[in-house]
């Protein structure tokens, strides 16, 4: 698979990517046209797909299962990039880690695609149509450092603010959606702690109340923000049986990870990501040693744990 | 279980006590009127009810917008939007001439301008908020000085009193202006209402307010807005330096008494009443006291008395859960090193060396046998301390808790028991449901048992 991107990469670079309908990102993409990769092409026959944002009838030329498609996306900070030239597929259905060193740009894919920041180039779309159509059908976990968590309020009302969205302007959360809130807070297991004020909250306890509050948006593809960072063991274990029982439900969950072992036991397919994308894939194909080198350059520590790794998984 | 049954019972509490804390503070300031009358010889003429009134109303409009302010962290541009006012007012005069309402037109337009350019620097230039706030606030200010100045050389003499937009000048105010502070709070409040769910959202979490397709701009903006007329209404009365206080101060308030977001704004509303009215009448008891900032010292009062006192963050309440915590701790520390040293010694009612305590824990040694002793659970014999039946149990059953506590962690995934945190100080009898703590405790015994094979062999 990582040859196959590898592949169509390597194509659209050769076409400059004339079709590409990007008003500024004209400038960056020229000299990205020289910098074609050396790695082995296998060619497999590349689908021309329509970069521009979907019309009306967008959904029909996709099929259904793609769940999330990013095309040529750049995002700058300062005119240097943070994500370059992003080119990635998520099938519907899969427990994706997005995986890369410090600074390679994950969170930033993550709120690119959420156009929570703007974006230099490229277009995303979730089910073959741009974000704003499909808003509902997306969930979104920040970074719980992200908040006040001082903020006076209790869990439940944070975990209502997932349905705010779908209520629209003027209307007020009712009975309906408390009780929807509940039932997410059951799943994390919080249920216990429904009316806590959340500054009272240990740092899993803020995670999963941010993963009830994206699970009460009851969305198609979820896309989490490094739910994993500095929780407790109970916490990890409930965010990853829940990322199970929704890749079970046929959801999509996309998650920046920071962790290489548990990686593979994690999730089943990968994107390897440095500013660009070095690979991206079912995870046994596409989790191997030469890929993390390639992700996190010669680095002692990470590679002799991705090489470990990438050996037990291998075998 | 026990938590759900607790949880109605918690915050039934908490709403009582937001109930009489506003009773209270009602009161307090009802019982003020008398009092002043009879000990600070205050005479409530027309002038002094309108003003306090037009007090009362303005700390329930600026407690109210100011509380999101606060929560915002945005206490400072309070204060840049304030200053920021100063210029329009001169420009109004200069345009228009002296009519009130215009001239607070003008102000809340430059203040709304002074907003909307920090918000600018903030996004698209490297400048932090911080600095934004502070280069506004110098700039804009200034430009109201230099023209408050070239207005006063001019030989008009309509001009006259138009500094006390500065300061403030309660003693101005008439009726028809507490009439606008009632009108225009009232639809802001209307506004506010409108748009309460949003507002809590791009408060507590913006990106995620966008995330859900909320226009977060917009909203920022409507919500600064209504700060800005918030500020407008009171700067007749606190003038631009001092609406900062006023803005604020009840909110910070009010925050220290409550956990809920709805209650904050109400207990800031109340506090912003009290501080606005009894502010003006105390400053009645002689002419030569000016309003405006003695309601801010009022404000300032309720907030130090509020961090002081508020059940739960204040500090004297934490003052005291820090002692009972060093207490409890040292009570369950004692109970345990008299537990072991008297089982290594024999029986479980061995009496410890009262030096041998002190030695091994110092003053720690101390509270906690007077603890135990309070709870019967320990008795001093002989310069020595030893267990009564009460304290054995107690002991034997922290130890246990203890024990099971270290299988658990140990052994819960073998076991296959359900994940909880880890917290000793809970009976893990009661974390975990029967079957659960039935599989634990043959784990325990299983344990024993080997750990004596060994030690007999």
């Amino acid at each position: 698979m990582g040859g196959a991107a590898r592949a169509r990469r390597r194509e659209l670079h050769l076409k400059e990517r004339t079709a590409v309908s990007n008003q500024d990102g004209v400038g960056i993409r020229q000299a990205d046209v020289v910098r074609v990769r050396e790695a082995p092409v296998q060619e497999t026959p590349v689908q021309e797909t329509p970069a521009q944002e979907a019309p009306a009838g967008g959904a029909a030329q996709k099929p259904a299962s793609t769940a999330l498609e990013v095309d040529d996306l750049t995002v700058a900070y300062d005119s240097r990039p943070a994500i370059w030239d992003i080119d990635l597929r998520v099938p519907e259905g899969v427990l994706m880690a997005i995986i890369g060193p410090n600074g390679a740009g994950k969170s930033t894919l993550i709120k690119a695609a959420l156009k929570l920041i703007p974006r230099a180039a490229g277009t995303v779309q979730f089910y073959g149509q741009p974000y704003e159509r499909v808003r509902g059908m997306v969930g979104y976990v920040p970074q719980r450092g992200s908040v006040d968590w001082d903020f006076p309020t209790t869990v439940l009302d944070v975990v209502t603010m997932g349905l705010y969205g779908r209520l629209g302007w003027l209307r007020r959360p009712g009975q309906r959606e408390q009780a929807a809130a509940m039932h997410a807070l059951e799943q994390v297991g919080m249920q216990d702690f429904a009316e806590r004020q959340i500054s009272q909250l240990s740092g899993g306890q803020q995670q999963r109340t941010f993963l009830a509050r994206a699970l009460v948006q009851d969305a198609r593809i979820y896309l989490m923000d490094e739910p994993f960072a500095a929780v407790d063991a109970v916490t990890e274990r409930a965010i990853i049986s829940i990322m199970r029982e929704l890749r079970a439900r046929g959801k999509t969950v996309v998650v920046v990870h920071h962790d290489l072992q548990t990686a593979a036991e994690y999730f089943d397919w990968v994107t390897l990501l440095n500013v660009e994308v070095v690979a991206s894939g079912p995870i046994g194909e596409t989790f191997t040693a030469d890929n993390l080198r390639q992700t996190y350059g010669g680095r002692v520590a990470y590679l002799q744990d991705a090489q470990r790794i990438a050996g037990r998984e291998e075998l | 279980m026990s938590a759900k049954n607790s949880k109605p019972k918690t915050k039934n509490s908490q709403d009582r006590r937001i109930w009489l804390l506003i009773g209270a503070t009602a009161l307090v300031a009802a019982l003020f009127v008398p009092f002043s009358q009879l000990f600070l010889h205050v005479e409530y003429d027309y002038t002094l009810r309108t003003v306090a009134l037009g007090g009362a109303l303005l700390g329930v409009v600026s407690g109210v917008l100011g509380c999101f302010a606060v929560l915002r962290r945005q206490s400072l541009l309070g204060d840049a939007l304030s200053h920021a006012a100063l210029p329009g007012v001169a420009i109004a005069f200069l345009l228009v001439g002296r009519d009130l309402g215009l001239l607070l037109v003008g102000a809340g337009v430059t203040s709304w301008l002074g907003v909307y350019f920090i918000r600018l620097l903030t996004n698209t230039t490297r400048i932090k908020q911080d600095a934004a706030m502070g280069i506004v606030l110098a700039a804009w200010f200034a430009a109201g000085i230099a023209l408050l100045v070239y207005i006063q050389a001019r030989p008009d003499a309509s001009q006259a009193g138009l500094d006390s937009f500065i300061f403030g000048q309660a003693a101005a105010i008439v009726e028809r202006d507490v009439q606008l502070i009632a009108v225009v709070g009232a639809v802001s409040f209307v506004v506010l209402g409108l748009f309460w769910k949003e507002f809590k959202l791009i408060t507590f979490d913006a990106e995620f307010a966008g995330a859900s397709g909320f226009r977060v701009n917009l909203l920022n903006m409507l919500l600064s807005t209504l700060i800005v007329v918030a500020i407008v209404l009171g700067l007749q009365l606190a003038g631009v330096i001092l609406m900062v206080g006023m803005l604020i101060a009840s909110g910070i308030a009010a925050r220290q008494w409550t956990n809920h977001l709805g209650q904050m704004v109400i207990l800031s509303a109340v506090f912003g009443a009290f501080a606005g009215s009894t502010g003006a009448i105390v400053s009645a008891v002689d002419a030569d006291i000016p309003t405006g900032p003695l309601i801010v010292v009022v404000a300032f009062l309720l907030v130090v008395t509020s961090l002081a006192f508020a059940p739960g963050r204040g500090l004297v309440w934490m003052l005291l859960r820090q002692r009972n915590d060093r207490r409890r701790f040292a009570a369950q520390t004692m109970l345990q090193d008299l537990y072991h040293y008297a089982t290594d010694h024999g029986a479980a009612d061995t009496a410890a060396p009262e030096s041998f305590l002190f030695g091994v824990r110092g003053a720690a040694a101390k509270i906690g046998l007077q603890q135990l002793h309070a709870r019967g659970q320990a008795q001093p014999r002989d310069g020595a301390w030893m267990l009564t039946s009460a304290g054995i149990e107690a002991a034997a059953r922290d130890d246990r808790n203890n024990q099971l506590w270290s299988v658990y962690r140990q052994y819960a995934d073998d076991l296959d028991l359900p994940s909880v945190a880890e917290d000793r100080q809970q009976e893990v009898t009661q974390v975990l449901p029967a079957d659960a703590v039935a599989r634990l405790e043959r784990q325990l015994d299983r344990l024993r048992t080997a750990a004596s094979d060994v030690t007999e062999s």
